[in-house]
Formats: structure tokens, C-alpha cells, sequence
């Protein structure tokens, strides 16, 4: 009830004449006004900051063999946490993910090595498969109603498991010879290219097509979205089909560059930085809201610090503790600054 | 009293002439027999009804008399058990609300059914945005932004900033583009779930005239709601409903808020002392 005397009613109701809409009824915003009242802006400001305080404070971090290092770490988790603001938009979560990322690069592995598959059709069958993962995710989830961290969370140990029994715990070397290699992963700035080209589909399914208004119909009001002709279930499939899909894809690029298969990673590490740079972007865990900018940004941010730390020689010990408490700070600074740009706007409008 | 009284068998004959349109021209629509029970519920039991064009038609009820669940059937979310549906003389079935839509019956829910995160133009289209070729479908949302203003512009409301979510408007707003939702695709007959309800009395006065300057260009509406005052202010002509049947349908010319009160406290008692009746006679 901010503001009810904006809503006018035109002339006398008996006059069958249409008032004149009032001219230039939306008023142009200021490009600056525009860029401080996106919700990416909070995290972006903290991003440069932490850039410029590790570029000046070493002299190690800024250089080509560092950006090749920084961004082979971030690539992985800016695809898992496109993935994961699309699913938490929608209001669920994907806790599976990051085993998706560790797991299908087993099944390309197998399909090439074991049975000889040329590398495309390696790749199509794993991705294929993933999607149908992430459906089963999506159908456990809505169908039978169940909460999806509790579905993600069977999947991630059943997956897991799988990984487990069919590589018998050991490690495979991932060999992909000729231009394949080089595209999928072995060029220094291969991972980035492809996870820079994932977000930009990401981006344009979320914010820019039909299905990503879906999403977020889905996740902010799911009974008005089905109401207003939305098909919400569906929605939501599609959405964790997306997440394994990308997840396994972004997986297979990592796996090809590192040229190693370790059954000893679950995953988990990588999903709960995902999660981290969705929300630290602004996606809120509530549904409804989420932006692929911002998990992107909120990747670069997780890279710089982990990178940064590595290169001021932080002891191991409290490099943990340090990540931990600068995603915390990270993330009361992009809620306060966010809330303090509203208020200022608001009280310019009044 | 003036206004015609029906009895519960529902004998009126709509369309026949003698209804109370009176000149024998087709209602935009009519409503024959619908029945509809919910496992042992019975929520409807032989309802006829008709709306006229240009009319706005009022349904009064206790909270459970079967209000919603007609109005949910004319707008296709239910499927009656018996009865049947003419939309301006032709029989018509709706499987879903867009089926129902496409006919040109869309609704006002009251829960209004807005997405409080979206801005109000991708609202205006939830369901139906407008997109542009590719596999992805991208949305056309200069197409929409533009539409979007004219379609508040054709219900005559202002609203500043078209990129506003939803979230940021008043009570009145967020109703307004419900309504500016429901109307933009040139709705034949619009129906309004409690438009009133949770809403200040400067509010309502707002969706009050709204609903009226959609009255005076003949837009045909059926509105549910509680309030006599307000019903008398925007209804041509009211229907009561009561235990599954409209009981009485009159014109609100005819009759007086006092005139209703006292026939819907009558009716009440009536209820009552039956409802003894049974009860004493199931004691025996």
C-alpha cells in the first residue's frame, strides 16, 4: 500500500470515452541508476575489490599464468551455479550437481576407452544420460512430491556409489588425442570458453526466454503460475535436466584438461561453491529470484579469493576458516549494499 | 416485492423471453442444470443462470453456497457433472481455463494469480508471452512492453513504470493488473472472484470505479462478493445462491439492500427451523 493514489482511475465512470493516456508515462532511468539498481551491482563491487586488493598486495596475481590458473578453477563452478540459480529460481536445489560434474565424465570415459566410441557420440550418450538423471531428479521431485534436497541428496550418494563400483575405486588416465583434446580441454583457456559460452545459453534460457519466465512463475507464486496457464511441473523438470545436463558437460571439458579420473572426489566440494556463487550473486534460496550475472560474478569472486590466498602463501590451516568467513562477509555486504540501494531510490521516487 | 422469486427447482427459463433481459434477444451466457458434487459434497445441484450483454451480474451467497464453484466452471478449472454452457446461443464444453479463454471467458481469481517477482508487463502475459522464433523461444519484450501499456491504457489505469514488479505495487494495483490481464484479449464475459477482498476502503473505491468504466463500455461481467453496498453499486441485476441453486434472481432496480437482507435472513431462518424439524424428527 505504498503508494495507492498512483493508480488512476480515468474520468467519470458513466463516460464511455477513454481518457488520453498522460504522455511519457514511463520515464526513461538514468544508465547509472540502472546498473546501481540491478542486484548483480553488490557483488560486482565486491569482486572488483578483492581483484585490486590481491593485484596490489602481490605480485604474483596479476599475470597470464595466473588468469590461466583462476579461471580453470572458476570455470566449473560458474556452469554448476548457472545451473543451480536456475533450479533455486524455480525453488528447488541440486545437490547432485557437483557429482553429475565428477560422475559423467566415467561414462565418457567407459563409452570411449572401453567400447571405442568416436569422442562426439561419446558425448552425446553422457549427456543424453545426464539428462535423463536430471529427469529422474526433477520427476522424484515433483511427482511425488518430495522435497529436492532430500531427491538430490539420495541421488548425489546413489550416483556416488555407481562411480564407485564401476571404476573399483581406481583412478583412469583420460586420454583424447588430436584437435578433440585441444577443444575439449587441453588449451589453457579451452574450460573458460566453454563455461563462458554454457552461462551466455544459461543466461539467454533464464532471463530472456519464455521458459526461464516459467521458472521463475514457478518459483515465486507456483499455484498463481499454474492459475495464469503456466505448466509448472513440467518447468521444473526441464530445469534439473538443464543442471545435469550443463554439470556433466562442463565435467567432461575438466576431465579432459586435468586428463585424470579421480573416484575419490564426490563432487560436493564443487556444489556447495555453486550454491555459494548463486546466492552470493543474489539468486535467494526462496525461489523466485535468481540471476546468472550475478552466480557468475559470485564464481570470479570465489576464484579470486581462493586463488589469491594460495598466492599470499595463507597456511592451510586457516585457509578454510578465511574462505568461510569472507563468503559470510561476501554475503552480508551484497544483502546490505543491495538493501541501501533500494532505500536510496525509493526515497529519490517519493 | 418486485423481484421475481425461483424456486429452488430452478424454473425459470432462460432465453424463453420471459427472463429478465425480457425482449427475447440471446444471452451472451446461459447457464442450464449444472450440477457438481465433490465425492459426498453436493456443491451445485441444477443451477441456471444467464448473463446478458453489456450486463454486470452479482452472485450473493453464504461462504459454501456454491459461488466459486460455478464461477470455477464457467471458466473451465471445473468440469460440471450434468448441465450445459451456451456462450451467445452456441453449446460450449471447456476442458481447461485456456480452453475456456480461448472462447473468450477469462477470470480474475482471487488470488489474483500475479507473480510478485516478475515486473508487470512479463505478468500481463504469464501464460501467453509473445516470443519470436528458435528453439529456445525468446521473448519479444518490446512487443510486450508496448502492448502492455496499452492494455492498462484500455481499462483506463495508470500505473508508472511498466518495469515495476509487482511486488512494489499497492493492493489496488496488483488487482488492477489482474483485471487489465483478464480483459486485454477482448474478453467476452469476465468473471471477478471477490474483487473487493483484503482491500481498504480507498481501494476498493479504486477497483470500484475500474469495474464500473469497464460496465459503461458493456463489458459483461459476473461479480461474486459479500458486501450489498457494493454489490448494488456495480450489479445491473443479483442472483442468489443458496445450498447449490440461485433462489432468487433480481434486478437491483427492483429491489433494496433492506429488501435482500431481511429476504436472505428469512431464508436463514427457514434453514433453521427446518434444519430443527429434522433434528426432532430424527429423535423420535
Amino acid at each position: 500500500m505504498a503508494e495507492p493514489a498512483t493508480l488512476v482511475t480515468g474520468g467519470p465512470p458513466a463516460g464511455p470515452e477513454p481518457v488520453p493516456p498522460p504522455a511519457g508515462r514511463a520515464p526513461r532511468r538514468l544508465p547509472i541508476r540502472r546498473i546501481v539498481e540491478r542486484r548483480e551491482a553488490a557483488i560486482f563491487v565486491v569482486a572488483v575489490g578483492l581483484f585490486l586488493y590481491f593485484a596490489l598486495s602481490t605480485t604474483a596475481f596479476v599475470g597470464y599464468n595466473n588468469f590461466v590458473t583462476l579461471t580453470q578453477f572458476l570455470a566449473p563452478i560458474a556452469v554448476i551455479g548457472a545451473g543451480e540459480a536456475v533450479l533455486l529460481t524455480a525453488g528447488e536445489v541440486d545437490l547432485s550437481a557437483g557429482t553429475a560434474f565428477i560422475f559423467f565424465p566415467f561414462v565418457f570415459y567407459y563409452l570411449t576407452t572401453n567400447e571405442g566410441l568416436p569422442v562426439a557420440a561419446a558425448i552425446i550418450i553422457a549427456l543424453v544420460t545426464a539428462a535423463l538423471f536430471g529427469m529422474l531428479n526433477g520427476m522424484l521431485t515433483t511427482l511425488l512430491e518430495l522435497p529436492s534436497f532430500v531427491t538430490t541428496l539420495g541421488s548425489l550418494f546413489a550416483l556416488d556409489g555407481i562411480m564407485e563400483i564401476t571404476s573399483n575405486g581406481t583412478q583412469f588416465n583420460l586420454v583424447i588425442p588430436g584437435a578433440g583434446g585441444s577443444i575439449l580441454g587441453l588449451y589453457s583457456w579451452s574450460e573458460v570458453l566453454w563455461a563462458l559460452g554454457l552461462v551466455v545459453v544459461v543466461y539467454l534460457i533464464l532471463h530472456r526466454s519464455r521458459f526461464g519466465i516459467h521458472v521463475v512463475a514457478s518459483g515465486g507464486n507456483l499455484v498463481g503460475a499454474a492459475e495464469a496457464g503456466v505448466k509448472t511441473t513440467r518447468v521444473k523438470i526441464w530445469a534439473f535436466v538443464l543442471c545435469s545436463t550443463i554439470s556433466a558437460l562442463i565435467g567432461i571439458v575438466d576431465a579432459s584438461r586435468l586428463s585424470l579420473l579421480d573416484p575419490g572426489n564426490d563432487g560436493t566440494t564443487e556444489m556447495f561453491y555453486a550454491i555459494a556463487a548463486a546466492v552470493i550473486g543474489g539468486t535467494a534460496l526462496t525461489g523466485g529470484r535468481g540471476t546468472i550475472v550475478g552466480a557468475a560474478i559470485g564464481s570470479v569472486v570465489l576464484g579470486i579469493l581462493y586463488d589469491g590466498m594460495y598466492i599470499k602463501g595463507v597456511n592451510a590451516y586457516w585457509f578454510q576458516f578465511i574462505l568461510g568467513a569472507a563468503i559470510l562477509a561476501a554475503m552480508v555486504l551484497n544483502v546490505q549494499l543491495r538493501r541501501a540501494a533500494v532505500r536510496h531510490w525509493r526515497s529519490l521516487r517519493r | 416485492m418486485s423481484a421475481h422469486e425461483v424456486p429452488a427447482e430452478g424454473a425459470t427459463q432462460p432465453g424463453d423471453g420471459s427472463g429478465p433481459s425480457g425482449n427475447g434477444t440471446e444471452p451472451i451466457l446461459r447457464v442450464e442444470g449444472i450440477s457438481k458434487r465433490f465425492g459426498a459434497v453436493v456443491a451445485l445441484r441444477g443451477v441456471d443462470l444467464q448473463l446478458n450483454a453489456g450486463e454486470v451480474l452479482g452472485l450473493v451467497g453464504d461462504n459454501g453456497a456454491g459461488k466459486s464453484t460455478l464461477v470455477k466452471i464457467i471458466c473451465g478449472f471445473h468440469q460440471p457433472d450434468s448441465g450445459r454452457i451456451f456462450l451467445e446461443g452456441r453449446q460450449v464444453h471447456f476442458r481447461s481455463v485456456e480452453d475456456a479463454r480461448h472462447h473468450g471467458i477469462d477470470t480474475v481469481y482471487q488470488d489474483l494469480a500475479l507473480v510478485p517477482q516478475l515486473p508487470i508487463y512479463y505478468n500481463l502475459f504469464l501464460g501467453r508471452e509473445l516470443t519470436f522464433g528458435g528453439p529456445l523461444r525468446l521473448l519479444s519484450q518490446h512487443r510486450m512492453r508496448r502492448l502492455s501499456e496499452r492494455y492498462l491504457d484500455d481499462i483506463q489505469v495508470s500505473i508508472p513504470d511498466i518495469n515495476a514488479e509487482v511486488e512494489t505495487l499497492s493492493g489496488g494495483q496488483r488487482q488492477a493488473v489482474a483485471v487489465a490481464r483478464a480483459t486485454r484479449s477482448q474478453v467476452k464475459v469476465l468473471l471477478l472472484d471477490e474483487p473487493l477482498a483484503a482491500m481498504g476502503a480507498k481501494e476498493s473505491s479504486l477497483i470500484i470505479d475500474l469495474i464500473k468504466g469497464l460496465a459503461a463500455r458493456g463489458q459483461a461481467m459476473i461479480v461474486i462478493d459479500h458486501n450489498y453496498t457494493h454489490m448494488f453499486e456495480l450489479c445491473d441485476r443479483l442472483n442468489i445462491i443458496e445450498q447449490g441453486v440461485v433462489s432468487l434472481d433480481t434486478k437491483v432496480a427492483d429491489t433494496s439492500i433492506e429488501e435482500l437482507t431481511s429476504y436472505m435472513v428469512s431464508q436463514y431462518r427457514k434453514q433453521v427451523t427446518t434444519g430443527r424439524e429434522e433434528l426432532s424428527e430424527a429423535g423420535r
